[in-house]
């Protein structure tokens, strides 16, 4: 078994958190090797709304998180704008929530705690609410405008993988993290296997950071320590085209289905909330009870959700955890839990970066970052909010499409809101590399060549995550072949072509089955007559 | 339906199965259109995120509507690709495009110095300068002005007579039939009148689809709102609305509620071809044609793009294969090429050829005596391309009717 101890960090974990870390770190000078299972954003990074939160939803409740929340949005507005829409955002206020003790009043009290937390919040009168978004349900009887927008997580993770690596650090997906390498209560590094040769390796450093999500909870016990986690899963449902664009969300208590987010060519509702064992988390489906509780909540928000395609449904598990000082382990942090093990559980060389949420990955990232540089001696400053993220130098997709020659094709115009500046780096060559693959969401041969060249794409899951091929109406029913074959010669093997697209369509399947009915239903009858595969799903099951 | 118009006109039922662009004649000859597919539903979604994805080639739509006859999903692709136009296009039309799409205000001019304005209009020196600098293509002859209107004609020789019929129709006779061709009016009233309907005309506007086409979308909206006022007004009377063009019939029923948002759901079962309106009218008994003796015609029917949108070929076809000496063959479906103003613009001459080239040479193959159709840009097209004469229904009719009779069989 080969060994290699090269690395002053291992980062367990491919999400957002895990690839902020490795940024931060790589960016502090630090010689890092981040291992995902998967892909990277393959877990609740890429499973929850795209909300690029104000902060407002915690204002009232949370404070702390209202601050964190809203000083975040505003460095991510700066690093990431290739990632971040500023859509704006809407608290409506609606005849049912003043009936439950949610009415004005408590609109008045909304906007002062966030103003308190700085958070920018002004209320408009219904008229000037339906104004900004047609789509808003009109009997609304108030609105706050608040600084909300989208941020595509896919993208922002990618970004900050990219960044790792160019800073020197080593991306490992596909990696499977089997074990501790250690010695008494010292954790001196990780075993992995790859999960497609199977081969098994070793990999050291003097600290490892757990940044595993939920299944950081698994990571932590393999070292001997508990960590109280409460997978909390959350179903959400993307409609087949924007409704709206601007966010809405509901201004009372937070509940299930209250957010409405705008995100690239889609709208998306969530999200539930609901304890799941552990064991669930590697599979989660979408109930139809969940279906139907968000279609309930979302067509209060906007009532044209009611007759809007469904394209697919998703749910995401997120990392609760319990807070220490309670030992009922009932009271739940929503805030970042940042670990060290040697203070906490007597392991040394080991951190857990973990609670938290999407938008204040880069503030976790930071906690976790020092935990590693105060173990390791480095006294490097952090300076990951003030720069830019690769491909948000200029992330406004108007100004990224005037570098082209001539006008721009739908298929750059879509790259350039994608890959924001780094479209230069992709090459439209010939025709062939102009014609584009999925039509859907415009994406061109000459961009899925770069993201399998740049972007480390094995799979159709993976292109799709970079380049959302395959994302849009026909959920690469009319595409995936193309696809498949571009990826299968970069990849260097044709002959995978066919096993690449089928166990995409398998994943895309799972998705539609949850709202299989209507124009979605007819989108998988088609699928299934264009692949002539078997119907893995009953109509009553549905 | 949707409860806003954010995703009207059905396009997110879109399977993208892709039938639409195995009918679109655009797609099939010119590279720098994207097709139904791309430039309706799919630019659609992307539109709705962003303008920035308006892409200027859906300019090479003709709006023929293949597209929505094909759909299996009821998608209106052509309309949401001119919306997608009135939306995000440009803003001002060019000088050429509101000259030719301004056939109601131009007709008046014109008329006022037909001789004058027909002559020079055909002379190359002066298609070569329109070509240059207005980029009208000089290959087109555009459609003669007749030195009296069809309106003109009707006030001073018909309008009088109208009031002894015991049944009454309002006449819609479009821009064409005033200006261009007032033959095609006078055909229709003599029909009418033998049939035993008075002919009534109303103060209309163009129906304006040329101003649709070309940008001009708050001066169509005006004169749709008055025309449905007329509508209006003419049923209030007992009156229908019967119409000779296909196109234009196609815009008071179709065009007015999804692109214009100008409601015609009051007046709209009213509305209907003469074609359909007679071919009813004699099937049901209420009238009685009497044919000419001797007629002889041998004829090929070419169906126009937006009749077969409304569905309504059928009627036509029935109506002739009802001439005894008239031996009807039906065209293969095919687009023209013409499409309106389309054709007339120099960027599109070379395709609009291209288009209709299947049609020329299925009416080369058939060489009928003449072309039966009910459009009159079709009409144009055809003339031009293949020299084959082409006749509107309803002059066929006035010519194979022994009038005098029918109006006998029918008082």
């Amino acid at each position: 078994m080969p060994v290699k101890n090269e690395f002053d960090v291992i980062i367990i974990g491919g999400g957002i958190t895990g690839a902020g870390t490795a940024r931060d770190c790589a960016m502090r000078g630090l010689k890092v090797l981040l291992i995902e299972r998967h892909d990277i954003a393959t877990g609740a990074t890429g499973r929850n709304h795209g909300l690029l939160h104000s902060g407002a939803r915690y204002a009232v409740k949370d404070s702390e998180s209202a601050e964190e929340c809203i000083r975040e949005n505003k460095i991510l507005r700066s690093i990431a704008a290739n990632c971040v829409e500023d859509t704006g955002g809407l608290f409506i206020t609606l005849p049912e929530d003043a009936d439950a003790g949610f009415g004005l009043d408590y609109q008045q009290k909304f906007i002062e705690a966030c103003t308190k937390a700085g958070i920018d919040a002004h209320a408009i009168s219904p008229a000037e609410a339906i104004a900004m978004e047609p789509s808003v349900n009109p009997t609304l009887i108030g609105a706050v405008v608040v600084p909300d927008g989208s941020v595509d997580p896919f993208r922002l993770c990618a970004a900050n993988v990219t960044d790792a690596a160019m800073h020197g650090a080593k991306i490992l997906p596909y990696t499977e993290f089997l074990d501790f390498v250690r010695e008494g209560d010292t954790i001196l590094g990780v075993r992995v296997r790859d999960a497609r040769s199977g081969q098994e390796s070793e990999y050291r450093a003097p600290v490892t950071v757990n940044a595993a999500g939920i299944w950081g909870h698994g990571v932590a016990e393999k070292a001997g320590v508990h960590i109280g986690m409460y997978p909390a899963k959350g179903a959400l449902l993307v409609f087949g085209h924007r409704v709206n664009n601007v966010v809405i969300n509901r201004c009372r208590k937070s509940a299930d289905g209250d957010i409405l987010v705008p995100g690239d060519s889609v709208t998306v509702i969530g999200t539930t909330s609901t304890k799941v064992p552990f064991e669930e988390c590697d599979h989660m489906e979408v109930t139809p009870d969940e279906v139907r509780l968000l279609l309930r909540e979302g067509c209060a928000l906007c009532p044209a959700l009611a007759s809007t395609r469904i394209l697919r449904a998703y749910a995401g598990v997120r990392p609760l955890v319990a807070d220490d000082s309670d030992p009922t382990g009932r009271s739940i942090s929503r805030g970042i839990v940042c670990l060290d093990h040697e203070t906490r559980d007597g392991i040394k060389g080991f951190v857990s970066i973990t609670g938290g949420k999407l938008m204040t990955y880069r503030l976790m990232a930071e906690l976790a970052t020092d935990a590693v540089c105060r173990k390791l001696g480095v006294t490097q400053a952090c300076t990951t909010a003030e720069t830019p993220l690769p491909g948000s130098a200029d992330g406004r997709i108007e100004s990224v499409s005037k570098r082209f020659e001539g006008k721009p094709s739908a298929g750059q115009k879509g790259a350039a809101g994608r890959q924001g500046d780094l479209v230069g780096k992709i090459h439209f060559n010939t025709e062939a590399d102009r014609q584009l693959v999925c039509e859907c969401e415009n994406v061109t041969l000459a961009e899925i060549k770069y993201a399998v060249a740049e972007l480390g794409v094995r799979s159709l899951g993976d292109l799709r995550r970079r380049t959302r091929v395959g994302m849009g109406t026909c959920q690469g029913t009319l595409c995936i072949r193309k696809a498949a074959k571009a990826l299968a010669e970069a990849l260097g093997d044709p002959s995978l072509a066919p096993k690449l697209a089928a166990d995409y369509l398998d994943e895309r399947w799972k998705g539609m089955r949850a709202v299989g009915w209507g124009a979605t239903l007819r989108e998988m009858e088609f699928m299934q007559r264009v692949y002539k595969f078997e119907k893995p799903y009953s109509y009553d099951e549905v | 339906m949707q409860e806003t118009n954010i995703s009207a006109k059905n396009f997110e039922q879109c399977q993208k199965c892709s039938i639409c662009e195995t009918v679109c004649p655009v797609m099939a000859n010119n590279p720098a259109y994207g097709g139904p597919k791309r430039s309706g539903p799919d630019g659609e979604r992307y539109r709705l995120k962003n303008g920035i994805f308006f892409d200027d080639s859906l300019k090479y739509c003709l709006n023929c509507k293949r597209c929505e006859v094909a759909c299996p999903s009821g998608v209106r692709i052509a309309d949401l690709i001119q919306q997608a136009r009135i939306d995000y296009g440009r803003k001002a039309p060019k000088l050429r495009d509101m000259m030719l799409a301004s056939t109601d205000q131009m007709g008046p001019v014109a008329g006022a110095f037909a001789p004058l304005v027909n002559f020079s209009l055909g002379l190359s020196p002066v298609k070569g300068l329109m070509d240059l600098t207005l980029g009208i293509d000089k290959h087109r002859t555009l459609p003669k002005y007749s030195s009296e209107t069809f309106v003109h004609w009707f006030k001073k020789n018909a309008a009088a007579k109208q009031d002894a019929f015991r049944k009454h129709i309002s006449y819609f006779h479009g821009c064409y039939a005033n200006f261009n061709y007032p033959q095609l009016g006078k055909d229709f009233v003599a029909v009418l009148n033998a049939f035993g309907y008075g002919v009534h005309l109303i103060d209309e506007r163009c129906c304006g689809v040329a101003k649709i086409a070309n940008g001009m979308i708050p001066a169509a909206t005006r004169d749709a709102r008055t025309n449905i006022a007329e509508f209006e007004k003419a049923v209030s009377q007992g009156r229908d609305i019967v119409t000779v063009s296909t196109t234009c019939t196609m815009t008071l029923l179709e065009e007015y509620p999804e692109l214009l948002k100008v409601d015609n759901s009051k007046v709209k079962d009213h509305i209907s071809l003469v074609e359909q309106f007679l071919y009813k009218a004699i099937a049901s008994g209420e009238v009685k044609p009497v044919w000419k003796e001797g007629y002889k015609a041998r004829a090929a029917y070419h169906c126009p793009c937006h009749q077969e949108r409304l569905g309504l070929g059928i009627f036509t076809t029935e109506l002739l294969k009802m001439i005894p000496g008239m031996e009807l063959t039906e065209l293969e479906s095919n687009c023209c090429g013409i499409a309106g103003t389309y054709g007339f613009k120099k960027e599109n001459y070379k395709y609009s050829q291209m288009i209709g080239k299947p049609l020329f040479d299925d009416i080369a193959a058939q060489a009928p005596e003449f072309v039966a159709c009910e459009c009159e840009t079709c009409k144009w097209q055809i003339e031009m391309s293949t020299g084959v004469p082409v006749k509107n229904p309803v002059s066929i009719l006035a010519e194979a009717l022994d009038l005098e009779a029918t109006a006998a069989a029918n008082r």
